[in-house]
């Protein structure tokens, strides 16, 4: 089957909003039903957070909600567990974004195969760098339909962008300015030489735009400058001591995608 | 050579730059340069007149005779803690602000514990007249309100860290983020062997002066460069690296580490990473950990915060794998044992951090003739309030 993350890419030409949120937040088991009702709601593409103890490219919001996830008893094995029968439900793309820590005690050629036989279609694995996937692992993630999400920043020089379009397949997630998640530097302090730098390069991925995209505004205006944007902490936050999500979540996408 | 850190930033299998993309370029540009620029002799020679005139090295190598009669061996004693600031941190931190200099930076961020390495870091950026911001775990403030002090009367900021356990690695989580957040300006001072490459080559290099010294000094005092056996704490392992640096290929010289047992390896409170944990990634480092099944870091134990540490440089995750280097670990109640003999012995109270590495005496049989060096890494004066509490006085 073809990865849907692909098909996505080939059916939408723009304004793909991906949404984070992490896994055991707020409360254990609610996962799947938040899944389902994103997808519900119009959002194009998931990213399932699994917990860490030590986030150290997350700001507050994500810190609280993997914290209080751990608190719940979230772990990669319950959250496969809970995710076993998700595509008998869900459609859209989702992708399995954590640290590398937790993969490497379950075994990331396990883990692989969990995503292969659930329908994961990628993985964020931020401190899994470029170098170290390719030499060990890359060719596990490949047998498996697997997308390994690659990032870049307004850092990156133009030879190492060049470098991560080569090994990147899906999409090229591009990190909006220099910050953890959730710091709330807004889309106009973005830096807009970087987006257009990379919009002329040609990169044959596609890119998403994350980090700082929270409302409306930002979400349009990373659009300008790529295929779509991801919102992580604006919507972990919108959820925060929340049983009412079901009512919560069509408000806050519809706050993002309406007219 | 086999023990140093190969091309690829590997000891065996640990190490390595475990790094999320928004710190590529930082530690490339440092991986890129740090060697050109340290073994440069204008560099060499800034680094060497400061160690000497400001620091006050070389730290002394002292034969305690009372100890040594007390054990029934020779037991010399390398005295970091005469060092400026009250311990070895400062070989590292006078390097690395060089190093900052040299590629331009203008703000240093670091991360502490007990607030050794706070200080050391606060007192080279006043030296150099450098913006200083140094993490810190909320309980950390709280139970080393003195070098807090320290800290802020030499101008530098410093920043409880709320999150996780409220300790060290908390702190070093909150570092990182704001080399995050601040890619350009800044350089973070790492205060051991610990996090990616280059870093754990890089301060293990700063730190190597400890037995560069002890080689000299030992052909002097007994005339052999070689001693029997050095033993040093090791939470990070910056001492310990610096002290078997230029012994580790001198196999017949044993070398041993001492970890924090806590309240006992056999409890949840400890921090002995070697004898307890397993291989893992935590700070950009692959090496060992503890934690649970699952890969979420658990949180250390030990009397003493500068080994309050869940993890331990790749270096000695190395050292211990291969067998080069023997680990033991000493519990609280051993620690403020030895460290109650050693200042009733020889006049010296040690920092808690470097009383771990006593109470080996107690534990391995030593002969009459064997040169045991033990590297003194810090002065007691941080932890008179728990000395005071425990002992009474």
């Amino acid at each position: 089957m073809k990865n849907r993350i692909n098909q996505l890419f080939e059916t939408k030409k723009e304004n793909i909003l991906s949404v984070y949120f992490t896994a055991g937040f707020p409360k254990l088991n609610d996962t799947v039903e938040i899944i389902q009702q994103l997808e519900k709601n119009g959002v194009d593409l998931i990213e399932i957070g699994i917990p860490f103890s030590d986030p150290t490219a997350d700001g507050p919001i994500i810190q609280k909600s993997s914290e209080a996830a751990l608190k719940n008893g979230m772990s990669l094995n319950l959250l496969f567990e809970q995710l076993k029968t998700i595509r008998e439900s869900v459609n859209i793309p989702l992708v399995l974004m954590g640290y590398f820590n937790p993969v490497l005690q379950f075994g990331v050629e396990k883990f692989c195969k969990k995503c292969a036989e659930i329908g994961i279609d990628g993985t964020i694995l931020p401190d899994l760098p470029l170098n170290e996937f390719e030499q060990e692992y890359e060719h596990i993630f490949r047998k498996n339909n697997l997308h390994n999400i690659l990032l870049i920043t307004p850092q990156t020089s133009e030879k190492r962008i060049k470098q991560i379009d080569k090994a990147s397949s899906g999409f090229i997630y591009m990190v909006s300015s220099a910050s953890t998640t959730g710091t709330g530097k807004k889309v106009e302090d973005f830096q807009q030489d970087y987006f257009e730098k990379i919009q002329q390069m040609n990169l044959k991925n596609p890119c998403i735009i994350g980090f700082g995209i929270s409302d409306k505004a930002t979400f349009n205006n990373a659009c300008k400058y790529a295929r779509g944007a991801i919102i992580g902490s604006a919507f972990v936050k919108s959820i925060s001591n929340n049983d009412l999500f079901v009512e919560s979540i069509p408000v806050f996408i519809q706050n993002i995608l309406g007219k | 050579m086999k023990y140093q850190v190969n091309d690829k930033g590997y000891y065996g299998e640990f190490g390595g730059a475990w790094i999320p993309e928004m710190m590529y370029t930082n530690i490339d540009e440092l991986k890129r340069r740090y060697l050109e620029i340290i073994e440069s002799a204008e560099f060499k020679n800034e680094f060497d007149l400061l160690l000497k005139d400001y620091v006050g090295r070389p730290s002394p190598l002292y034969f305690a005779k009372r100890l040594s009669e007390h054990y029934g061996t020779k037991i010399y004693l390398k005295r970091e803690d005469l060092n400026h600031t009250g311990s070895h941190k400062l070989n590292n931190t006078i390097g690395q602000i060089l190093l900052a200099q040299k590629l331009g930076k203008t703000r240093i961020i670091a991360e502490t514990g007990a607030g050794q390495h706070g200080v050391a870091t606060a007192t080279v950026c006043a030296l150099k007249g450098i913006q200083c911001v140094v993490y810190m775990g909320a309980l950390d403030v709280s139970r080393q309100a003195p070098n807090v002090k320290k800290m802020k009367m030499l101008g530098a900021e410093v920043i409880p860290v709320h999150s996780g356990n409220k300790t060290l690695k908390d702190a070093t989580n909150e570092a990182m983020r704001d080399w995050i957040s601040n890619p350009v300006d800044t350089h973070y001072i790492i205060g051991s062997v610990v996090g990616p490459h280059p870093y754990p080559d890089m301060v293990a290099r700063f730190q190597s002066v400890i037995s560069a010294e002890m080689k000299l000094q030992l052909l002097e005092q007994t005339n052999s460069e070689f001693p029997t056996r050095i033993i040093a704490c090791v939470g990070g392992g910056s001492n310990a690296a610096g002290a078997f640096y230029h012994f580790l290929d001198d196999e017949q010289v044993e070398l041993i580490g001492v970890e924090a047992a806590g309240k006992g390896i056999e409890t949840e409170e400890t921090a002995a990473t070697l004898l307890v944990g397993s291989p893992g990634v935590l700070h950009a480092s692959k090496t060992m950990l503890m934690q649970n099944k699952d890969g979420q870091i658990t949180e250390p134990y030990s009397i003493s915060a500068g080994l309050d540490y869940p993890g331990i440089g790749p270096l000695h995750a190395h050292l211990h794998k291969t067998g080069r280097a023997k680990f033991l670990a000493a519990t609280d109640e051993e620690v403020l044992q030895a460290a109650l003999l050693i200042t009733q012995k020889e006049g010296i109270i040690p920092a808690l951090e470097s009383a771990h590495a006593l109470v080996t005496l107690e534990k391995i049989k030593m002969q009459p003739e064997d040169v045991n060096v033990i590297n003194l890494s810090g002065s007691g004066n941080k932890d008179m309030e728990t000395y005071l509490n425990y002992f009474g006085y």
